[in-house]
């Protein structure tokens, strides 16, 4: 028995809507088999909360007497982009403060950076605006150094080019004798831990895996908020190799999302360092799948042991795009706490919290219930696998004499 | 037999003073050294794990208190904060003694002060930087 958008938001206005999380799914479909979970459920609400170095925040903070046409800015000693118009500001989260020693000394701790200036915007904390211009006619003044408050900016919304992976690798270190200190966190030597950055089961695009429902203009929790989807993600990838329940055995898709910064919540936008790498975001990411129909009850209630994820050596194999994956491992296997690979067992380390991609579940699904978050179709498609050309590796072409670079 | 780990703080004075061997020796203790360090101010800084019958550690500890010592326990040293934790994970595999350690079932990463050594590998290891260590 199929659903439609209109019924499911008629029952969510009249407060009837069933919802469950992802990670109750499992057992709904289980139990009852799809066609009698998707009879019994309108929405499964999804989400993921974790380290996402592709975002960022547009800001606009109003123009100063005399104006100015900012052509540098630091927000908290960290550069944003001001290649915009004369008071809008991009901060990236994975934009390092000026001045950071970086990896001088190895490994880096990368203190503070893009994603912690978001962070702690999102906390209602002052931020320094040091900005300097050139000069025009229109724009007389060349320095500006001020405080910031997100009360007091005009706008102020995040839009992330890259979101909510679909997948991700599971990084791992074969060198004998050194720890490698990666955006996958530290990994330590002679196979040591096995360190994976995705919340499986409830991740929002493993349970829409051939993108049906999630869409450009999907509304989404982000950090939060009320957002959207608005453009499938960098990278974006639906060629990647699928197991038998269409479920991507590697990266796969990823979304692009807007949200409203001053509505969001710093629980779910939290500044991290990684050592020896640099700064990112910390983000929560969620949705809310409508059961059009059995197929979608299907999708939905994939399970941990439904999804593997490829086992890649970050100590040369990645960063040199050498080697195969050393094979796939489930999220069971993962998130049990140890899993063998080539014969030895290996503790596993998460960078993604499953704790707050439950809460942000609960959260979605509180919202769904009381009314307040209605579903709608996509109004573009993500590129199919069909579609899509995959994803291209850099077609180097030297501009400059090798070893000139 | 009980264990007890306590931070000491060895004032300039004592630094060439053998206190530690002269209380293990009085009260018939174990001792494993966690920590030893000179600090910037010239203070002599030991994490200690004394081991023996509870009523003379807690000798032993007022006896180093009356030499001078100022002695507290481990576990007030090493804190996490709890707001910023996001329960993600990444330090349980760098905490070599397990008192950082992932629930399966309820996805909490549990930290138990007891078996702390105050290595301090979690501090900058920590994404969101929750932990800390306070000498």
């Amino acid at each position: 028995m199929a659903k439609t958008y209109d019924e499911i938001n008629e029952r969510i206005r009249r407060g009837e809507v069933v919802v469950v999380t992802a990670e109750q799914m499992v057992d709904v479909v289980d139990e009852l088999g799809a066609s009698g979970a998707a009879e019994k459920v309108d929405v499964v609400t999804t989400g993921t909360f974790g380290p996402m170095c592709s975002s960022g925040a547009f800001l606009n903070f109003g123009h100063s007497t005399p104006r100015i046409k900012v052509s540098k800015a630091w927000l908290n000693e960290v550069p944003a982009y001001a290649g915009l118009a004369a008071v809008d500001l991009y901060i990236g989260a994975a934009e390092v403060a000026e001045g950071d020693p970086l990896n001088r000394t190895h490994p880096g701790s990368f203190n503070y950076g893009g994603g912690h200036v978001i962070e702690d915007l999102v906390a209602g904390r002052d931020v320094r605006l040091r900005a300097r211009a050139y000069g025009t006619d229109c724009y007389p003044r060349r320095e500006l150094d001020t405080w910031l408050n997100i009360e007091d900016l005009n706008e102020a919304f995040m839009c992330n080019p890259r979101n909510a992976y679909q997948n991700y690798n599971v990084a791992v270190n074969t060198s004998a004798d050194r720890d490698i200190y990666t955006y996958m966190g530290v990994v330590k030597r002679d196979l040591g831990s096995a360190n994976y950055c995705s919340a499986g089961q409830l991740s929002p695009l493993l349970n829409d895996p051939h993108y049906r429902t999630i869409g450009v203009g999907t509304p989404v929790f982000i950090g939060g908020a009320r957002g959207r989807v608005f453009w499938q993600g960098t990278q974006h990838d639906p060629t990647t190799p699928r197991n038998e329940r269409g479920v991507p055995t590697g990266g796969g898709g990823t979304l692009a999302t807007v949200g409203d910064l001053k509505q969001m919540d710093p629980r779910f936008v939290v500044g991290v360092s990684m050592l020896g790498y640099g700064v990112s975001l910390a983000l929560g990411i969620g949705t809310a799948i409508p059961i059009l129909d059995e197929e979608m009850a299907a999708f939905t209630g994939v399970s941990d042991a439904d999804i593997v994820a490829p086992i890649v050596d970050y100590s040369r194999d990645y960063g040199h795009n050498e080697g195969e994956p050393l094979g796939h491992v489930s999220y069971v296997e993962l998130k049990r706490g140890q899993v063998r690979i080539e014969g030895k067992a290996v503790p596993t380390a998460s960078l993604s919290s499953y704790v707050r991609a439950r809460e942000i579940a609960e959260t979605l699904k509180s919202w769904v219930e009381a009314g307040e978050f209605l579903l709608n179709e996509p109004v573009q498609a993500l590129p199919s696998a069909e579609e899509s050309e995959g994803f291209r590796m850099l077609n180097y072409r030297p501009a400059a004499p090798e070893g000139d670079e | 037999m009980a264990e007890s780990r306590v931070v000491l703080h060895f004032p300039k004075h004592l630094l060439d003073q053998p206190v530690t061997s002269t209380t293990v020796e009085r009260f018939n203790l174990h001792f494993n050294i966690l920590r030893a360090d000179i600090t910037q101010d010239q203070e002599g800084l030991m994490v200690l794990g004394l081991v023996g019958e509870p009523e003379n550690i807690e000798g032993a500890i007022e006896f180093m208190r009356e030499q001078g010592v100022r002695v507290q326990p481990l576990e007030q040293d090493v804190v996490r904060d709890d707001d910023r934790c996001t329960h993600c994970g990444a330090c349980v595999v760098v905490c070599p003694t397990d008192a950082l350690a992932m629930d399966p079932d309820s996805r909490q990463v549990s930290f138990d002060a007891d078996k702390c050594v105050a290595c301090g590998i979690c501090v900058p290891v920590c994404p969101p930087r929750a932990m800390s260590i306070h000498f």
